[in-house]
């Protein structure tokens, strides 16, 4: 599938962005695995299918920008630069996790890379993403707020009084929907009422659009639109992305609620692959070049998995600490 | 026809006439405004219910502490003869019970002001020259003298700003600090409570008011999820220093659904600093303690304390330190433990206590969490008896658990089973009567005492 490089990434920028989008793939792969093993708890949702959002919305981030999403946040944390061994050791639970073992899957915050979590609370992230925005303009910082949160928030009440407080506050917050059809099994078209759930936004003078999610030079092209829009208006913006989880909800869902055929057929839109064919066919990279960042992401997510299963337990006395400061 | 001083709010006993905007021999129609009444919440105008002339001014402009239902003028209605005038003096403010409830300390004999100056201050402070003022004045002393310290502290809610608070708490901080930092917010408690929370998560110290903590139920997964949690399960990375403040509690009159008391409610989660002052010495000393310290804190004021004067230190230093109770009065035959209103709930009661023969120790716990567990126990040990007086429903109420660490840590030293004084588990009546009883009241308080202590 050809797509326009609009940006003008330099083709080295492009395979960093491939690259990450391929780590983000196999550190999930493996996660279902040790999931699978028993080696992670609890709850872990797959960020698989939806890797060109995550990359796509990187492209336009700078540095300082700061970035919050709900639970499916493995994909969101490695784009912002975090050592997949931290976050592999806090999908096992152990003293190396970015969270000491305390967070978990859902619960995983990085200061220095301007990742604030990590939020189990379907909605509840979004308006911690506003007041982090407020944060960047009472300091009069130029930074924008990323906020992520899925279809299924596009239906809890407080996202609406956050986008009714950004517009209002002129906060520059980026609103960042990851439209994965389901929230967990129920279909958007079981949920929401209306048309398009960004024009939901619309009405509290939020201006926004929607993308196609799973190719990340369109994701890419919108994100730095919405940049240069927060940048010269001071307002909030909102991107709806039509995405994809090729995986369950969480790792213990039955996916009786969709069909295989269905599943298959948004496979054959896989964003990794994509994004793979169009830096063969129309950048005309090697396939080498490719194969050698494939083969080092693969070593390296090996060392990941053997670095948190050798990781020992948190230290016992671990359990009082870090309640109060 | 006779113009009355209105009662302009729920908690309104007295009023100050500001200024008469008409004059004797002026004609008037319904609805012109006369004067400017001063409330405890906020400066009103007084309309004029007829069409008429203005026969006579019976109470001067700049008079203070006028009763509700004091005649302030005479209004001349056509076709109406006017009614005779009894000169009598102007009725200012009786010492009676506030709106039927229980009467406050200040208005009985014992009051908190005499009692906190007998007592010596845990918080080690240094001889501040010091002014009487109301607990109100004292918690907007404490937030203007953090704003200025600390530019990072800014302050959010539902009419904080232009209409100077609901209950005058942030009067004038607008004027002083700016639109950036004093916002009013939209109703809109879960996004406003999240976008603080989000805010001090990037480093700023929001404090965060609610109109009154019912309305924070409307918000509790920000601050129970967000706001206590944070710091543990990002492994200490993300910390949340913003205060949660408002009136908490029963008010007066103001029904079910806007009468509750949250102490159990917020003590009951990890990482959530709990505070309640009974008095504004301690609500100034504490609330700039709770702006300097970097965890979230519930800290739950009083209406009715409002506007209680005690003696406050007008030092920027003044600080009181979290988890210190207050031994307010020393005793040695019953420890009587309270909280915020039920310090003065407790007050009433000491007359009627001490006529008994018994000496008891008070304890103004102050801070519900952390709690002063040493002083409490310290007390029991001398003491051997214990009651336990709370405004909030008893079912299941951080007094059980009160009364759990006591007998847990203090039970060879206890000489009769531990009484809990509680509000009734019922939602709060409006009948004033009703409401009267559904709060822990004197007699209670006194069976209590007398039953810990063998008195029939």
């Amino acid at each position: 599938m050809n797509k326009k490089n609009k940006n003008n990434f330099t083709n080295d920028q492009l395979l960093k962005f491939y690259e990450k989008m391929f780590l983000i793939r196999k550190f999930e792969e493996k996660a279902a695995q040790l999931y699978g093993a028993g080696k992670i708890g609890g709850f872990c949702h797959l960020y698989i299918g939806q890797e060109a959002v995550v990359i796509g919305i990187l492209s336009s981030i700078n540095s300082e920008d700061t970035v919050i999403t709900a639970y499916r946040d493995h994909g969101h944390i490695l784009a912002r630069g975090v050592d997949p061994k931290s976050v592999m050791s806090e999908l096992t639970g152990r003293k190396d996790g970015i969270s000491k073992g305390k967070g978990g899957s859902m619960h995983m915050f990085s200061k220095a890379n301007r990742f604030y979590g990590g939020h189990g609370i379907v909605g509840a992230q979004v308006p911690l993403g506003v007041g982090i925005g407020f944060a960047h303009k009472y300091r009069n910082e130029k930074k924008i707020s990323r906020v992520y949160l899925g279809d299924g928030a596009m239906s809890n009440g407080q996202v609406f009084e956050a986008f009714n407080l950004a517009s209002l506050w002129e906060l520059p917050v980026l609103f960042i929907i990851e439209n994965n059809k389901y929230g967990m099994g129920t279909s958007i078209g079981r949920s929401a009422a209306g048309g398009e759930l960004y024009e939901r936004a619309t009405v509290f003078g939020i201006k926004g659009e929607k993308v196609d999610g799973m190719n990340f030079f369109n994701v890419s092209e919108s994100a730095i639109r919405a940049r240069e829009y927060i940048e010269k208006n001071s307002k909030p913006y909102i991107i709806e992305m039509d995405t994809y989880r090729f995986r369950g909800h969480s790792m213990s869902d039955p996916g009786l609620y969709r069909t295989k055929d269905e599943v298959n057929k948004m496979k054959e839109i896989d964003p990794v692959l994509m994004m793979k064919e169009t830096l063969l066919n129309d950048y005309k990279i090697q396939e080498d070049t490719i194969k050698d960042i494939e083969s080092d992401i693969k070593k390296q997510i090996k060392d990941v998995e053997k670095f948190s299963l050798e990781s020992p337990l948190p230290d016992l006395k671990e359990l009082y600490t870090e309640v109060y400061l | 026809m006779k113009i009355l001083l209105p009662a302009l709010s729920p908690t309104m006993e007295t009023g100050n006439l500001v200024k008469w905007l008409v004059k004797e021999g002026d004609s008037v129609v319904s609805g012109d405004i006369l004067a400017e009444i001063e409330t405890d919440k906020a400066t009103m105008e007084l309309e004029s219910p007829d069409d008429g002339k203005v026969e006579k001014i019976l109470v001067k402009e700049g008079t203070e502490n006028i009763s509700v239902n004091t005649e302030i003028a005479l209004l001349k209605v056509d076709g109406e003869e006017i009614e005779e005038i009894q000169e009598k003096p102007i009725e200012k403010s009786p010492q009676v019970s506030s709106n039927g409830s229980e009467p406050l300390a200040s208005e009985v004999n014992i009051s908190m002001k005499s009692l906190l100056n007998q007592t010596k201050q845990n918080s080690g402070e240094k001889n501040w020259s010091e002014k009487e003022i109301s607990m109100r004045e004292a918690l907007n002393q404490a937030i203007e003298e953090e704003m200025k310290l600390d530019k990072d502290v800014f302050l959010l809610g539902e009419e904080v700003a232009e209409y100077d608070g609901a209950y005058k708490v942030t009067q004038g901080l607008l004027e002083k600090f700016g639109s950036k930092r004093v916002l009013d917010t939209p109703i809109s408690e879960q996004g406003f409570t999240g976008l603080a929370i989000g805010a001090a998560m990037a480093g700023l110290k929001p404090i965060c008011e609610f109109m009154t903590f019912n309305f924070s139920m409307q918000a509790i997964d920000q601050i129970v999820n967000s706001a206590a949690k944070s710091l543990y399960m990002s492994g200490g990375e993300i910390n949340v220093p913003i205060v949660f403040r408002g009136p908490n509690g029963a008010a007066a009159r103001v029904g079910a659904q806007h009468s509750q008391c949250f102490i159990s409610w917020f003590s009951h989660i990890p990482g959530l600093i709990v505070i309640a002052p009974s008095n504004a010495r301690d609500a100034k000393g504490l609330l700039k303690s709770s702006i300097r310290n970097p965890n979230p804190i519930v800290f739950l004021e009083h209406e009715l304390l409002y506007k209680e004067k005690t003696n406050v230190p007008e030092e920027k230093d003044f600080l009181i330190p979290i988890g210190k109770g207050n031994l307010i009065k020393e005793g040695k035959d019953v420890t009587i433990i309270g909280f915020s209103m039920s310090v003065q709930r407790i007050l009433n009661a000491l007359p009627s206590i001490e006529k008994l023969g018994i000496s008891p120790d008070i304890i103004d716990l102050r801070s519900i969490k952390p709690l002063d567990e040493e002083l409490i126990y310290k007390s029991v040990k001398k003491t051997n008896r214990v009651v336990i007086v709370e405004d909030g429903f008893g079912n299941t109420s951080f007094g059980s658990h009160l009364s759990y660490l006591v007998q847990s840590n203090c039970f060879d030293f206890l000489d009769s089973e531990i009484i809990k004084v509680s509000g009734k588990d019922v939602p709060m009546p409006y009948a004033e009567n009703l409401e009267k009883l559904a709060l822990p009241n004197t007699d209670e308080i006194v069976s209590a005492v007398k039953k810990v202590s063998y008195i029939n």
